[in-house]
């Protein structure tokens, strides 16, 4: 069984959630990575345990086109597969459904050639499914699976691409900042509506940074415009898997514990003891976020936190 | 302009939901149901355009068991015109629903499909990307923001990076995310009057659709469960094991 595999991107170079994605396919077989933009990102991928062969195609597409060029290359292969993403969420089942095919998207764990598990209702069940059909179009939630390792040089081969598309891409608005990868970050600290303003966030942030943690929000955060859409964490947001979450001033809205389940473990600052999230967390302060963050940020500061 | 918004009647996203001990599937039978919160947002998002001389039809179109007749009707009581309901009682897979989909596209030739980006049940994320492969029209998915320009869309999406504004010429496909407006609460007279406008109920069979599934759903289980750890008393305990932890971890 092969795979052809849609990397993914951010703003032209290889995201660490390919590392992860690829790690998941190379388990159903070699996989060929495609990298759709610049040639450093497809040398980039070469390195990549379990990479077959990367194809590189020059144009940066959208939806449409991607789904074109993807069905194309499909022939040769037994499954088409990508981060389950906000590119592979818009691509895969428009693939999908030119090739005639119902897909398995958001698979958390592959129990065989082609047995999947997936979350449903935001995570509060899990759906084990197998697909017979004779070709797959599967999506892959990259935080479930740990990163391949980078000890490989696989061949590039380029496409000669020109791929028209109906939609023109017009204008990104990029939130601008250097803190980790939300989706792939071993710490986060999320912050909920209680921090009570954007200054209020500032506290959480200061807390990430000392970390190196990647930032996370709730949507009510991110509704009151404290926090960037793309911070936001949930069923309809990012759902994160990292070692350590620390959740600030969060309650714990079922939507937004749909997106923590991965966590390996949780802290809760709260000040109220039955709130749901500090129910679920592995260790809990109970008390005023705006007197214990900074005391927190503070002390850790002190200690050298190596990261 | 005509819009066409598709609906679903979901388990309401505030009932915290059981899995069958059996592990035949989610307890549906005696839960509060209501029309997925994605799908509101289309809604409100066609009746705004509506509202704002952009549309002058809008028709609302739910493929589901009879009792999904409620959720048109509160489609009808927000604005919109008229409905549809493609009537089964069969659990569909997201393809065939797209394929249903694209039949009511074929009859009703809307210039903009609106949808919901997903479905609080399933938590696919498939319907509109499919129905725009089906129908061969370009697409808008995770939509925060819709301009319409004569006879081409501005659309603001939500992606992992931020947003992103992508344009695309009409007839198009366009998924809602929830940050695209608010939706109305329909005032009681608009919901009397919703029980007066045309609903059409046609059987799912009726469009040639082969509708078996694809996938075969083995079991449907709880995820494992979180149990409360220890609570720790003051800020220099949480520093101490927060440092221990950090320093711990395994480099990736």
């Amino acid at each position: 069984m092969s795979v052809l595999l849609l990397a993914e991107l951010d703003d032209g170079t290889l995201s660490a959630a390919t590392a992860r994605t690829v790690a998941a396919a190379a388990q159903l077989g070699p996989v060929d990575l495609l990298v759709p933009g610049p040639r450093a990102a497809a040398d980039q991928a070469t390195a990549i345990a379990g990479v077959a062969k990367v194809i590189h195609a020059k144009q940066a597409l959208l939806a449409d086109g991607l789904a074109n060029l993807l069905a194309g290359l499909a022939e040769g292969y037994t499954i088409i597969a990508a981060s389950a993403s906000t590119t592979g969420k818009d691509v895969m089942p428009r693939l999908a459904a030119r090739l005639d095919i119902q897909p398995v998207t958001d698979i958390v764990a592959i129990e065989g050639a082609n047995r999947f598990v997936r979350p449903i209702y935001a995570g509060n069940a899990l759906e084990t499914v197998t697909d017979p059909q004779q070709k797959h179009v599967l999506t892959f939630r990259a935080s479930a699976f740990r990163p391949a390792a980078s000890d490989n040089a696989a061949p590039v081969e380029t496409l000669d691409t020109d791929i028209a598309s109906a939609a023109r891409f017009i204008a990104a608005h990029r939130t601008q900042s250097d803190i980790p990868d939300l989706a792939t970050a071993q710490i986060v600290v999320g912050g909920g509506v209680s921090v009570g303003s954007a200054e209020g966030f500032k506290l959480v942030e200061a807390l990430g940074k000392t970390l190196g943690a990647a930032i996370g929000a709730t949507r009510a955060a991110v509704d009151a415009g404290y926090a960037p859409n793309d911070w936001q964490v949930g069923q309809t947001g990012k759902i994160i898997a990292p070692d350590l979450y620390i959740a600030v001033g969060i309650s714990g809205a079922l939507q937004h514990l749909a997106g923590i389940q991965g966590a390996r473990k949780i802290i809760a600052i709260n000040t109220d003891p039955e709130a749901p999230l500090v129910k679920i967390a592995d260790v809990a302060l109970i008390g005023d976020l705006f007197e214990i963050l900074p005391q927190l940020t503070a002390e850790l500061e002190k200690s050298g936190v190596r990261r | 302009m005509k819009i066409l918004v598709a609906v679903k009647r979901v388990v309401d996203h505030n009932v915290r939901i059981r899995v069958r001990p059996d592990g035949s599937g989610v307890e549906t039978s005696g839960v509060r149901m209501s029309m997925n919160p994605f799908c509101k947002h289309a809604v409100e998002a066609a009746v705004q355009l509506a509202e704002a001389g952009a549309a002058d039809e809008i028709v609302i179109v739910s493929i589901g068991p009879k009792p999904a007749n409620d959720v048109i009707l509160t489609a009808l009581a927000m604005g919109a015109h008229r409905g549809i309901l493609v009537e089964t009682d069969q659990p569909l897979e997201t393809l065939a629903i797209a394929k249903l989909l694209a039949r009511v596209v074929a009859e009703e030739q809307p210039d903009l499909v609106l949808l919901g980006k997903q479905a609080v049940d399933d938590d696919s994320n498939h319907v509109g990307q499919m129905l725009a492969a089906l129908t061969d029209r370009p697409q808008a998915t995770f939509a925060s923001e819709i301009k319409l320009d004569g006879t081409a869309l501005e659309v603001t999406r939500e992606v992992d990076s931020g947003r992103e504004t992508i344009g695309l010429p009409l007839p198009a496909i366009v998924t809602a995310d929830l940050r695209l407006n608010t939706p109305r609460n329909a005032a009681l007279p608009m919901v009397m009057k919703a029980r007066s406008k045309p609903l059409a109920i046609r059987p799912a069979t009726e469009f040639g659709v082969d509708l078996t599934p694809r996938l075969a759903v083995e079991k449907v289980s709880p995820p494992p469960e979180r149990a409360a750890g220890a609570t720790v008393n003051s800020v220099t305990e949480l520093a101490a094991i927060i440092a221990a932890d950090v320093n711990e971890m395994e480099a990736i």
